[in-house]
């Protein structure tokens, strides 16, 4: 069996021209994560320009107002760049820098990804290529702005559903084309081996810094840590530290879009089946022909039709469990959020928000539940406008 | 001797690609007729994938098309079926790995032995990962063609040593596609495999003229063409079969009379 599994999950299944190039990946990156000096600058990036650590705010009202467990917001919104991408991309843009590359390359859904990108890249001196999907361009054209003041070049996909998942195909393909130069930053806990490890540990510091600080605020562990889940890595960063602390539950939470039984949806633990795509085994959205299916979320950033091979297993254990919420709880939750607590999360925080809203009441005064807010929002005002019928001119 | 193998026995292999129903399914029977007929050695067949990340837009759009047309993995077997009532040109199956997990390892390579599908080439499945199909094709009787890319480097021994059937040289970086120049170093490619195993080498990935064939084909055992036709079948349609034939002809005579 391959390298990089997560029982039956993950794996490399990639092109033979890559090979060589993730096999020298993986030997870099062990080797970074052993040299004090490297993990030393990191800090130092994620410390005075990322900002972290990051808040772990208390939602008293969110809190009164929902009668149960006290609510923490892990608050990857206020990082710079504005969500959780920033701590991978440091990490992988610096790794990227030292192993010679002078290109990075990334794929962007909602575009904060690549707005990540495009600042490591320009703070580091690296050219930088994004490939959106030419639907996610429309949606979220501003961000797009946003990384061309960045220096970076943004391609609009227009391949398939023009979406998250052609923006991973074209990016695949170009670095395959163009390898020697240029390093592929990924952007989730998916894609071949060593990605999702890679993109898991340098989300970390998601869990780490929210389990000190639940640790120092509450005296004790919380009874649930809630995300949203596209592809995974906030997640997957919040997750990891926890998996030991038995009495944490996990819960990710999935872009139903319109009802997991509409066909219009992204929620792939829900009605996905075990396959192989974008260079890991893992579950998927997909007909019974092994033909990838088009999936749908208001949410650009969960609009995609995998789930990293980590969390399958996750799954598959039963250690977390993955739930599914619909555009219209996202919505509400979003709105719920500025109201209450006047945080204007992201579109795809707000899913995890719309599941607390359910779940709290179940649990006990003293207990703690924490949601990553993955992002801000300030990208999603004008299609929550467009959703409620308000036209505003951006 | 395997059917594969006498696809290199005579002469330098033309090895033309296909992909199944595009822009129908009986169409492409029509077309693999006529590529027999003009000369073809070999061909190779692709079943569509809804993401082929190997593809150039050319081999994309073929997939988006024959998709929408409506074949199935069965599909794509009953067009075989149909060619294998008429020749026994070997023939390749070239399928991303899903669509043959779904149908199931055993079901699809039983399919594949009872309709005589020589090998499969699955660009999503380098040699780390082989032993998801190595066993269960090898026990079918079913050449897993394995491919070594420009950047194969310290691998090109690896996987030569356990190739079967053929093994496919990727000429160029990225993605398939025609190019005006193929600059990757042939030549050193087929050496470092010779010095392993016999197994034929054929060259693909970029060549669309005679004269590229026969380069190609002068370095190794054959020349493999797919964006070149497969812009054809965009173009005319239905109508594509008098130009395949020409073509496939044309590039089959390119590579007579080239020494070994």
């Amino acid at each position: 069996m391959s390298e990089g599994r997560y029982g039956i999950y993950g794996g490399q299944y990639i092109g033979e021209t890559l090979m060589n190039e993730i096999i020298h990946l993986t030997e870099q990156y062990e080797a970074f994560k052993k040299d004090a000096a490297f993990q030393a600058e990191l800090d130092d990036l994620l410390k005075n320009y990322a900002g972290r650590p990051s808040l772990l705010y208390y939602a008293e009202k969110m809190t009164k107002d929902l009668g149960g467990a006290k609510i923490y917001l892990k608050r990857e919104d206020l990082n710079h760049t504005g969500s959780h991408k920033i701590n991978n991309v440091l990490g992988q843009v610096l790794m990227a820098k030292k192993m010679g590359k002078t290109r990075v390359i990334a794929e962007t859904g909602a575009g904060q990804h690549g707005v990540a990108t495009a600042t490591a890249a320009a703070l580091l001196g690296l050219e930088c290529e994004v490939f959106m999907g030419k639907e996610d361009t429309r949606r979220q054209a501003l961000n797009v702005y946003r990384m061309e003041l960045l220096g970076a070049k943004v391609h609009a996909v227009t391949t398939g559903t023009m979406t998250l998942k052609d923006a991973v195909n074209a990016a695949m393909m170009e670095w395959s084309s163009r390898v020697d130069d240029t390093h592929y930053v990924l952007g989730s806990v998916m894609g071949p081996h060593p990605f999702p490890m890679i993109v898991r540990d340098f989300q970390s510091v998601i869990g780490k810094e929210a389990r000190e600080q639940i640790l120092k605020r509450e005296g004790k562990l919380p009874a649930a840590v809630v995300a949203c889940v596209g592809g995974g890595s906030n997640a997957m960063g919040l997750f990891y530290p926890f998996i030991g602390d038995e009495s944490v539950r996990l819960i990710g939470c999935e872009a139903a879009g319109k009802g997991v039984d509409t066909g219009f949806h992204a929620a792939t633990i829900a009605k996905g089946t075990l396959g192989v795509f974008h260079g890991m085994k893992s579950i998927f959205c997909q007909d019974e022909h092994g033909q990838i299916a088009e999936v749908y979320s208001i949410s650009a950033g969960l609009d995609y039709p995998g789930i990293g091979p980590e969390h399958a297993h996750l799954h598959d254990t039963g250690r977390a469990q993955y739930v599914p919420v619909t555009d219209d709880e996202a919505v509400e939750a979003f709105e719920y959020l500025a109201r209450t607590e006047g945080i204007i999360c992201a579109i795809e925080s707000a899913h995890a928000v719309a599941h607390v809203k359910k779940i709290a009441a179940d649990y006990g005064k003293d207990d703690s539940i924490i949601i990553c807010l993955s992002g801000r929002g300030d990208k999603d005002v004008a299609a929550i406008a467009r959703y409620r019928g308000v036209d505003i001119h951006e | 001797m395997s059917n594969i193998s006498k696809a290199f026995s005579n002469g330098k292999a033309f090895i033309p690609f296909l992909t199944a129903g595009d822009p129908t399914a009986d169409k492409t029977v029509e077309f693999m007729m006529e590529m027999e007929r003009a000369g073809a050695d070999l061909i190779e067949l692709g079943i569509p994938f809804s993401d082929p990340t190997a593809e150039g837009e050319v081999i994309q759009n073929a997939n988006v098309r024959a998709l929408k047309a409506g074949i199935t993995t069965d599909g794509v077997f009953e067009v075989v079926r149909k060619v294998r009532e008429k020749t026994q040109i070997p023939i390749v199956l070239l399928t991303y790995l899903n669509p043959v997990f779904h149908y199931g390892y055993d079901a699809f390579f039983a399919r594949c032995r009872e309709l005589s599908v020589d090998g499969i080439i699955c660009p999503d499945l380098p040699y780390e990962e082989k032993k998801e199909l190595s066993d269960v094709a090898a026990e079918y009787g079913v050449d897993l063609i394995p491919l070594i890319a420009p950047t194969s480097k310290g691998r090109t021994q690896m996987i030569a040593r356990e190739a079967d059937g053929y093994i496919y040289l990727i000429s160029s970086m990225g993605v398939t596609g025609v190019r005006g120049q193929i600059t990757t170093d042939i030549d050193a490619m087929v050496k470092s495999v010779r010095e392993v195993t016999d197994i034929p080498c054929a060259v693909g990935f970029g060549i669309s003229t005679p004269a590229q064939a026969a380069e190609m084909a002068a370095k190794s055992d054959g020349a493999i063409v797919g964006s070149a036709i497969v812009r054809m079948i965009a173009q005319y349609a239905g109508e594509a079969g008098p130009h395949i034939y020409a073509y496939v002809k044309e590039m089959k005579d390119a590579l007579r009379g080239i020494e070994s």
